[in-house]
């Protein structure tokens, strides 16, 4: 557990929702909760046009990106086909309710 | 890996849209072996004509190559056909002697070509028009023989005589009717389209009765004898004459088929354990020839084949286009008229148009267009919503685009467009690239064209050239079906009417009772449900079900614009477009604390704060100190008023006030789609009532209501209502009319759009007629009211949703 960090606690994010992390000069990271209580992480970036992914409609293990409605999937930051581009994906890991990210 | 056996005979367009339509649902439910009897995978039928006339390959064609099966696991056997059922010991027999056990069959064997019982009919060089093998042997013979005779002057009859003039021969069409598309067109259009035929090249024999094939000294076929005596030489006849069901198969193993393997609304055959889609099918009597109705049940099929059982197939109008290019037929529904019927008819030779519209019961139930298409799209939709047309019936002819659409140059006519020409403003997508797309992907409805281009995917005006552009390249096959009879999204079949419906009847109210009493596929919908369902659910049961905020497209959940570069804009309420130094004196503070880039006067009469960051949102709500205007919601946006009597010297009653007393009056309501109001004081009209929801206008005798107009993507002018006298009457009927909007409209549908699919009698039958359901309306209305305050007091006071606004640090 070298590089985790603890960013905040699952219910700290509502079900089907998402946070944003603030990091100074750095791409902002939005931390996804889904309905079955699981959580991934992508840069609040998406692969289209920049959007904040953090803003959209979460379902499944999707979000669909809040200006030009890209469906991203969570666990890989991949556009779901037909669109393509990725939006960078950052491990995260769930222990006790509470969400590590590996930042560096 | 004891999985059910699915075996699949006929591998065609009907058969592989049920399997991946089963595929999208059950994935894993299913052994899957399919036998197609021609040694290709599946491919674009329809596209046969364009690629006889060399204007695409047979690679452009496939639609799902052998590597689609073989990465879904299915066993593919090309080049098999089945010769015979077993049902007793569930088995199929191959043409090779292979024997495969099934737990479930489906039969998607298509139709076979009519053969006319002629002698010589079996000559080399006669062929039919059905599979690659035909078109294969039509080129050759192209290559290297000089006459054609096609028998038939059906649809497929002249795609083939079109295809082999491409191709340099010198073909004669012979047909047995009186004129050509006898079951298209009447004789005016259909010698209409003879004409610009002939002048391609082609030629015609009317009323011939074709009495043999005569052979020449190669034992080729070398002309076509008449009844009457005469002959024409032919080295090459094409046979198009109509197709048969084919079911032999089903009826040698003793399946109930009468012209067709018969079935119920399920597609399930007398034999539960076999279901049978596409050509070869009789449903409650009728066979069909076209794909748009065996896409339908392919779904229905597949429905059912996987263990959900809840869809139905239903009949619906067809519509057929002759695929020739550059020359434009189109009919949809029963174009033929008869008993009951009345015709409008608009021929103009010299421009080479014609129109027939066949009306009964003051219904829209038939079009049939020459030489001018381009509204095929709309009358196909008026002829399957069914819904009265006397309203509109002086603008039938004219077609939908009487008034233009914005944004891609003015143009509603995709015919004409060249190539490169821009048909999505907001994308940046040509008419070329849809063409090909189309072509490519074998696209078949809009929403996959918005999907593989983006065309049609933002603001949607372009939407009905694109369905032209479609129509244009697959003809009949293009589905384009209304909102009404299209499922809300991929999570279920269900319409959106079938989903309101649904919800009352069984008193819904909450999204995740919804997803499961309803069979949702996902356990949480997905983007384009979850906002519909939710609408649905609290505009159904005020006050019982809740609102989930992750249910709401972001502005709506922090209640603030989103922008392109993730601020937000704020636009507070100014009652009726009324404002005062003080609220201006708050803006200016609030606009410089929080260093905001842009104050600007916006369209609706109030002022937007534009740039401001998320985190402050909250802040600057409360320092502003003035109700949510709303303009980021499906919700009462504003009331736009003029001077009126007040001020003005025409004014004839006071629209400021009234203005601000139903902004009041309506404040917090959400709606399936953004709802704008206006009132002016007299018949000038200066705050331009007449293209808004619900426009209002003083005259001296009281004020005249009119409904559904949108100054938007497509300006539509608002309709007149009625006339009231007093101001409370203003009050219920335009309340009452828009909580009708409020319970029965589709969501994202603006009254517009509603108001043309339920027509104006029905919403003055329930708000003018009905005096009792206007009030009981109109209470409702109130009733859903009481529970909305204003969302920013609240969320600035309650602290609500924190985690929207403070953002996460380490
Ligand atoms: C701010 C404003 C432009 C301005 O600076 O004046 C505006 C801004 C937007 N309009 Fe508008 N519309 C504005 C008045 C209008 C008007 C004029 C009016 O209301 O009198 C119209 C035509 C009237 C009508 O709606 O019938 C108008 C027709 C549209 C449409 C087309 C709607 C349609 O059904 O045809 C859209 C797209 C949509 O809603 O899907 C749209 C969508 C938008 C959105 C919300 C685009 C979006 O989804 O992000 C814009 C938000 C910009 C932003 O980032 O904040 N806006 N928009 C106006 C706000 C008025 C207000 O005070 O609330
Ligand atoms: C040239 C042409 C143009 C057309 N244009 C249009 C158009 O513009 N619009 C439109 O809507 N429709 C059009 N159609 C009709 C459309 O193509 C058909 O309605 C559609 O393909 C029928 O699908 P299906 O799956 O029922 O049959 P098919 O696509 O014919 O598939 C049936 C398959 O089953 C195979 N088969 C049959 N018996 C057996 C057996 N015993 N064992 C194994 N395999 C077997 C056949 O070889 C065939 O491959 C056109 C058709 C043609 C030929
Ligand atoms: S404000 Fe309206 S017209 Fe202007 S760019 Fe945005 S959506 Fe288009
Ligand atoms: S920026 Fe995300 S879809 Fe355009």
């Amino acid at each position: 557990m070298n590089n985790w960090k603890a960013v905040c606690r699952l219910a700290d994010i509502p079900p089907q929702g998402a946070r944003v992390l603030k990091r100074a000069g750095q791409v902002d990271i939005a931390v996804f909760r889904t309905i079955d209580d699981q959580a991934f992480a992508l840069l609040d970036r998406c692969p289209h046009k920049g959007g904040p992914l953090s803003q959209g409609i979460v379902s499944g293990h999707r979000v669909a990106c809040p200006l030009h409605n890209w469906h991203i999937d969570l666990a890989t930051g991949q556009a779901c086909a037909p669109d393509e581009g990725c939006s960078g994906h950052i491990p995260l890991t769930l222990q006790d309710g509470t969400v590590y990210l590996a930042l560096d | 890996m004891n999985k059910p056996k699915l075996v699949m005979v006929g591998n065609g367009m009907a058969g592989v849209r049920t399997l991946e339509a089963l595929l999208a649902l059950a994935p894993d439910a299913y052994d899957i072996t399919v036998f197609g009897a021609e040694p290709h995978a599946n491919y674009n039928r329809i596209m046969l004509s364009p690629v006889l006339a060399g204007e695409q390959t047979l690679p452009d064609i496939m639609l799902n190559e052998e590597s689609w099966y073989a990465a879904h696991g299915i066993t593919l056997h090309l080049g098999q056909p089945v010769v015979a059922l077993d049902r007793g010991r569930r088995l199929v027999h191959t043409a090779d002697g292979r024997s495969v056990p099934y737990d479930r069959l489906l039969l998607a064997t298509g139709s076979s070509p009519f053969i006319l019982p002629v002698p010589g009919n079996d000559l080399p060089g006669v062929v039919t028009f059905r599979d690659i093998a035909d078109v294969q042997t039509m080129i050759d013979a192209a290559a290297s023989h000089r006459h054609a005779v096609v028998i038939g002057g059906g649809l497929l009859g002249l795609e083939a005589a079109n295809g082999l003039l491409a191709r340099g021969m010198q073909v004669t069409v012979v047909h047995l009717g009186e004129w050509l598309l006898e079951r298209q067109l009447d004789r005016t259009a259909a010698n209409l389209l003879q004409q610009s035929l002939a002048a391609k090249g082609l030629r015609f024999l009317l009323q011939k009765q074709t009495a043999a094939l005569v052979a020449g000294p190669d034992g080729r076929v070398a002309g076509v004898q008449f009844k009457d005596g005469e002959s024409v030489p032919a080295q090459l006849v094409v046979m198009a004459v109509g197709i048969r069901p084919n079911d032999a198969l089903a009826q040698a193993s003793g399946l109930h088929c009468n012209r067709g393997v018969v079935v119920n609304d399920h597609l399930q055959t007398f034999d539960p354990r076999v279901y049978a889609v596409g050509e070869c099918v009789s449903h409650r009597g009728v066979s069909y020839g076209l794909v748009a109705p065996l896409f339908d049940m392919a779904k229905v099929a597949a429905n059912h084949l996987a263990s959900l059982g809840i869809a139905r197939y239903v009949p619906a109008a067809t519509s057929t286009k002759l695929k020739v290019t550059g020359m434009d037929v189109f009919s949809a529904g029963d174009f033929m008229g008869g008993d009951g019927c009345e015709d409008i008819t608009l021929s103009d030779p010299m421009a080479g148009i014609y129109k027939r519209l066949v009306i009964k019961d003051d219904k829209l139930v038939g079009a049939c267009l020459f030489g001018d298409t381009a509204d095929g799209a709309w009358y196909f939709r008026l002829i399957r919503e069914q819904q009265p047309v006397h309203a509109i019936r002086d603008q039938l002819m004219l077609g939908e685009g009487a008034v233009g659409d914005t944004g891609h140059q003015g143009q509603n006519r995709a015919a004409g467009l060249p190539d490169e020409a821009e048909v999505c403003g907001c994308n940046g997508v040509c008419k070329g690239t849809i063409v090909k797309a189309i072509q490519e992907k074998g696209l078949f409805t809009v929403d996959d064209i918005k999907k593989h281009t983006k065309a049609a995917s933002s603001c949607g005006s372009c939407s009905g050239l694109v369905e032209q552009i479609l129509i244009s390249c697959v003809g009949g096959a293009a589905d384009v079906k209304p909102k009404s009879e299209k499922p809300v999204c991929g999570c279920s079949d269900m319409t959106h009417g079938q989903l309101r419906a649904a919800i009352r009847e069984q008193h819904l109210t909450s999204l995740a009772d919804t997803f499961r009493v309803l069979g949702w596929r996902s356990p949480d919908g997905c983007a384009s449900c979850r906002p519909a369902v939710n609408y649905y659910l609290i505009s159904t049961w005020p006050g019982e079900a809740t609102d989930d905020p992750q249910a709401r497209f972001i502005n709506e959940r922090v209640h603030a614009n989103i922008q392109k570069d993730g601020t937000y804009s704020v636009i507070p309420r100014m009652w009726g477009g009324v404002t005062n130094p003080a609220e201006l004196r708050r803006i200016a503070d609030v606009a410089d604390k929080y260093a905001i880039p842009m104050v600007k006067v916006t369209g609706g009469q109030r002022i937007d704060l534009l740039g401001v960051k998320k985190e402050d949102l909250p802040a600057v709500w409360r320092e502003l100190d003035m109700p949510s205007g709303h303009a980021y919601g499906k919700s009462l946006r504003t009331v736009k008023t003029c001077v009126g009597s007040e001020f003005c010297r025409f004014g004839t009653q006071d629209s400021t006030q009234m203005g601000i007393d139903l902004e009041k009056d309506l404040f917090g309501m959400w709606s399936p789609a953004k709802v704008k109001l206006a009132v002016s004081g007299c018949p000038r009209n200066c705050a331009e009532s007449g293209i808004k929801d619900v426009g209002i206008i003083g005259v001296d005798s009281g004020w005249e209501l009119y409904i559904g107009g949108n100054g938007g993507i497509k300006t539509e002018v608002a309709a007149f209502f009625c006339k009231v006298k007093t101001h409370d009457e203003v009050m219920q009927y335009s309340g009452a009319f828009l909580q009708l909007y409020r319970e029965e409209a589709f969501y994202l549908e603006r009254t517009v759009h509603f108001l043309q699919r339920v027509g104006m009698d029905y919403i003055k039958q329930r708000v003018l007629d009905d005096a009792v359901g206007r009030r009981e309306l109109y209470a409702r209305l109130k009733f859903a009211l009481s529970f909305e305050q204003d969302p920013w007091a609240e969320r600035y006071a309650g602290g609500v949703a924190q985690h929207e606004f403070a953002p996460l640090t380490v």
